[in-house]
């Protein structure tokens, strides 16, 4: 029993190397789709909210903005390098689109919030400020960036995980805005 | 031609490699002295081979050779002469032709000074090392050859990404590489150890000083890394927790935990498993950190140009060196044996709590890092979980870490005195208590800087009191410790250094971080602000033309009457915009400026920070790598370690 547990201990660096390659593997598999998300809470209500926002003089973002109309939420952070990839998409969907977008300032300082957006622009129509990530648990924020589309109705259509490219919002969010009525 | 020489050259760099490999291990089990000396002769050869290939590749981006695609892609004939050299390894291909040089380079110095190594093990030594580079000579030639020739060659070149072009880049490429490749002549002489089935004092005491230079050329590296982050751009921040920065800082935190554990095997003969296992996975977390920067598995602010087919060859490089290293471990570890018996206090005891500290902490940064990934493969996109997860667990293990790091020294070998090592450092005890008022009176009451500045206050006098104790400060003549100071080898010296470098660290990512002071802003030219109370008056917005780009240069007069002017630059041959911050450093502070968006009519976006003692973090590495530097001078390792009476012995009983 003895040398079984220690050649099991031996052999457990050789295991865990195992894993993590056939791990590795599969990421370079061809043919992933990132944007597949199974989230619990798409066609469900969006959970309750209710943030102060960044900025110390405007209205912060709760649950009665995503009534009445559709809107896109997207989960963001200053130190997030992604969001920076994803930042101009975004600016074109609020500005061009004319997309109702409601930001979700996760896991960060409103200060640092409003650094960044004072370098890059500032697209959201009202940003709510999320420093301990309570919100983002109730929201099921895996990370950031993270973007959620929401009816009508204050219930989640659509999930989408990782920085928006000019493609997804073109063949994607765009759509379903339309098909939600917008 | 020069690009054929260069071609030519590695091919046979690549024959090299594989007979390097190959024929001294053979000779090795099967006692042939001729074959074993062969290693010799293959390394030196690899290491005029790889110079030929790589001065080839230099002297290509010298001459601005554009029929060669890489020097296509990545060099512009107005680039500065410094960029053009520094080109040659700022891009996937050239970096890989770096990797090899460098190899080549301790291949053909483990053969030099390596002559009072037993033969076989230097035999086998050698041989894994040229297995290695067969990895990656097949690599190159395979899937990044740097010579490939364009066909027709374009008039002028792509140029180098602006960002890159900086003489802190310049430079941390290549010392992370030195420090990468350091750590493969560690897992070398493990592999070679594990073959001959013993680890003994003297294998020890060669494997120290490469995984010394391995780590002093990785805190170089990455310290020049954060400071180009710091300045270039203009984020305001040093370090992101990026990926890219922990693929380097995880293989740093292990040569760390690998550096005080064979000083154990060293010492005390014991821990020796521990510290074979560790030399593997400190190179193996190279060998994953290539393949995360070069597959494009993570998205990254300095993801190379990525491509699948590539992150599939290191993705196989890491199986099978790894792997087979751990294979080895698995069927002979069993049988090196305990070594030498300790107690729980012990000096033995504080570096076993460094090692589990460091591997614990080394583990979190891999889950943090790996995590988006594994997300992402379970069908989710590609986030980020960022510096909130680090500070939440990485951070506080460095508590306790800082705590042992002063306490360690002070305790005996084998069994120390836990009470007796606190009481001789009642004078840190005392600074960190002062450290604590200090900071509540100055800056108030939060616990995160309290304790930083603590621990830095505990160490930097814990680290000085056991140098005066060895040098015998208080209680000896002056005379009698000066003898003493300058009889203490330079390790020792060394190791304080290291410490007390740890120590000014801590303060600065300590203040940097805590009291840091931001301001974001629009000014026109003539509105002035005040930022941590200096005032900052911005004069005028003017373009002006730099070598290969263009600028718009804002220039703030401070009270003090000294002129800052940060850039904000448009390069013109890629278009891309950098921002290039203004940065005055008064030793204790820093005081940051960065020129946004604007115009004339609305005024500009201006960023200012304050950060208290940044500057620190770089003094801090600087001590560090100062530490490793004097450490490796030491003359235990300068002269060759003695000739043990027991090669023959050992030699026979493979």
């Amino acid at each position: 029993m003895r040398r079984l547990l220690r050649f099991a201990l031996f052999a457990l660096p050789l295991l865990s190397l195992a894993l993590l390659v056939a791990w590795f593997a599969l990421a370079l598999a061809p043919g992933r789709d990132p944007s597949l998300v199974p989230s619990a809470l798409i066609d469900k209500p969006a959970p309750p909210i209710s943030l102060p926002s960044i900025y110390p003089d405007r209205p912060g973002f709760s649950s009665a903005d995503l009534q009445g109309r559709v809107t896109v939420v997207n989960v963001f952070a200053s130190w997030c390098v992604p969001c920076r990839a994803e930042h101009p998409v975004l600016t074109h969907l609020a500005r061009e689109e004319g997309v109702p977008l409601i930001g979700l300032n996760w896991k960060d300082r409103p200060e640092a919030a409003r650094a960044f957006l004072a370098e890059l622009g500032d697209p959201y129509e009202r940003i709510g400020s999320d420093p301990g990530g309570r919100a983002g648990i109730d929201w099921g924020v895996y990370g950031v960036p993270e973007t959620y589309v929401v009816d009508a109705a204050g219930n989640i259509r659509y999930k989408h995980v990782g920085p928006l490219s000019k493609q997804d919002v073109e063949e994607t969010i765009l759509p379903i805005l339309r098909r939600l009525g917008r | 031609m020069i690009a054929e020489l260069g071609l030519y050259a590695l091919v046979l760099a690549a024959v090299t490699s594989l007979l390097q490999g190959t024929v001294p291990l053979i000779g090795a089990a099967r006692r042939r002295r001729a074959w074993m000396d062969f290693a010799d002769h293959a390394a030196l050869t690899q290491l005029i081979l790889v110079s030929v290939a790589f001065g080839c590749l230099i002297a290509l981006f010298v001459f601005s050779d554009f029929s060669v695609r890489l020097v296509a892609a990545n060099s512009h004939t107005q680039k500065p002469m410094l960029y053009k050299v520094s080109g040659a390894w700022g891009n996937h291909e050239g970096s890989l032709l770096l990797w090899v040089f460098i190899l080549a380079l301790f291949g053909a110095a483990v053969a030099r000074f390596g002559q009072a190594l037993a033969p076989t093990l230097k035999a086998r030594v050698l041989a894994v090392q040229g297995l290695i580079g067969l990895g990656f000579h097949a690599f190159m030639l395979a899937t990044s050859n740097p010579f490939e020739r364009l066909d027709p060659a374009p008039a002028d070149g792509n140029d180098l990404n602006p960002l890159l072009q900086d003489p802190g880049l310049a430079f941390h490429p290549p010392m992370l590489y030195l420090g990468y490749v350091g750590l493969s002549v560690a897992y070398a002489f493990a592999v070679a150890a594990l073959i001959e089935g013993r680890v003994d004092p003297a294998w020890a005491r060669w494997v120290r000083p490469w995984t010394l230079a391995a780590w002093t050329a990785l805190t170089a590296g990455i310290a020049l890394g954060s400071w180009w982050a710091y300045y270039e751009l203009g984020w305001g921040g040093w370090w992101f927790w990026d990926p890219v920065e922990n693929a380097s800082f995880m293989p740093w935190l292990m040569a760390t935990a690998l550096l005080h554990s064979a000083s154990v095997a060293e010492k005390r003969d014991a821990m020796k498993s521990w510290t074979v296992l560790l030399a593997i996975i400190a190179f193996g977390l190279s060998l994953m950190g290539t393949f995360l920067v070069r597959s494009g598995v993570l998205t990254s602010v300095h993801t190379f140009a990525s491509d699948p087919g590539r992150g599939l060859f290191v993705l196989a490089l890491l199986a099978i060196a790894i792997g087979g290293a751990l294979i080895l471990f698995m069927v002979r570890a069993p049988a090196l044996g305990q070594g030498g018996l300790f107690q729980p206090v012990s000096r033995e005891g504080a570096l076993l709590v460094n090692n589990l500290l460091l591997s614990a902490a080394a583990a979190t940064v891999f889950l943090g890092t790996l995590y988006p990934l594994f997300l992402d493969i379970a069908g989710g996109g590609v986030v980020s979980v960022g510096p909130p997860y680090f500070e939440a667990t990485f951070v506080p293990m460095m508590v306790p870490l800082a705590l042992a790091a002063a306490v360690g020294p002070m305790l005996a070998w084998r069994r120390g005195d836990l009470l007796a090592a606190l009481e001789r450092l009642w004078l840190a005890g005392l600074a960190a208590v002062l450290a604590v008022l200090a900071t509540l009176w100055l800056k108030g009451a939060a616990i995160g800087p309290v304790i930083g500045m603590a621990l830095a206050a505990w160490l930097a006098v814990g680290a000085v009191t056991e140098w005066a104790e060895r040098t015998k400060l208080l209680g000896a003549s002056v005379g009698e410790s000066l003898r003493r100071a300058r009889h203490l080898p330079r390790a020792a010296y060394g190791m304080t250094l290291a410490h007390l470098g740890l120590a000014v660290l801590i303060a600065g990512v300590t203040a940097s971080s805590a009291w840091k002071e931001e301001r974001v802003l629009r000014m026109a030219p003539g509105d002035s602000v005040e930022i941590a109370g200096t005032r900052l008056t911005l004069e005028a917005v003017e373009p002006v033309v730099g070598p290969n780009y263009t600028a718009m240069q804002a220039r703030f007069i401070t009270d003090g009457g000294a002129t800052m002017t940060p850039q904000r630059r448009s390069y013109w041959v890629q278009g891309t915009l950098t921002t290039e911050a203004a940065i005055r450093s008064s030793g204790l502070a820093d005081l940051h400026a960065v020129i946004g968006e604007g115009d004339g009519a609305e005024g500009w976006v201006v960023r200012l920070y304050h950060q208290p003692l940044v500057p620190w973090i770089w003094l801090g590495a600087l001590m560090m790598v100062l530490g490793g530097l004097l450490s490796l001078s030491d003359r235990r390792l300068r002269v060759a370690a003695p000739r043990k009476a027991t090669v023959p012995a050992a030699a026979a009983q493979v």
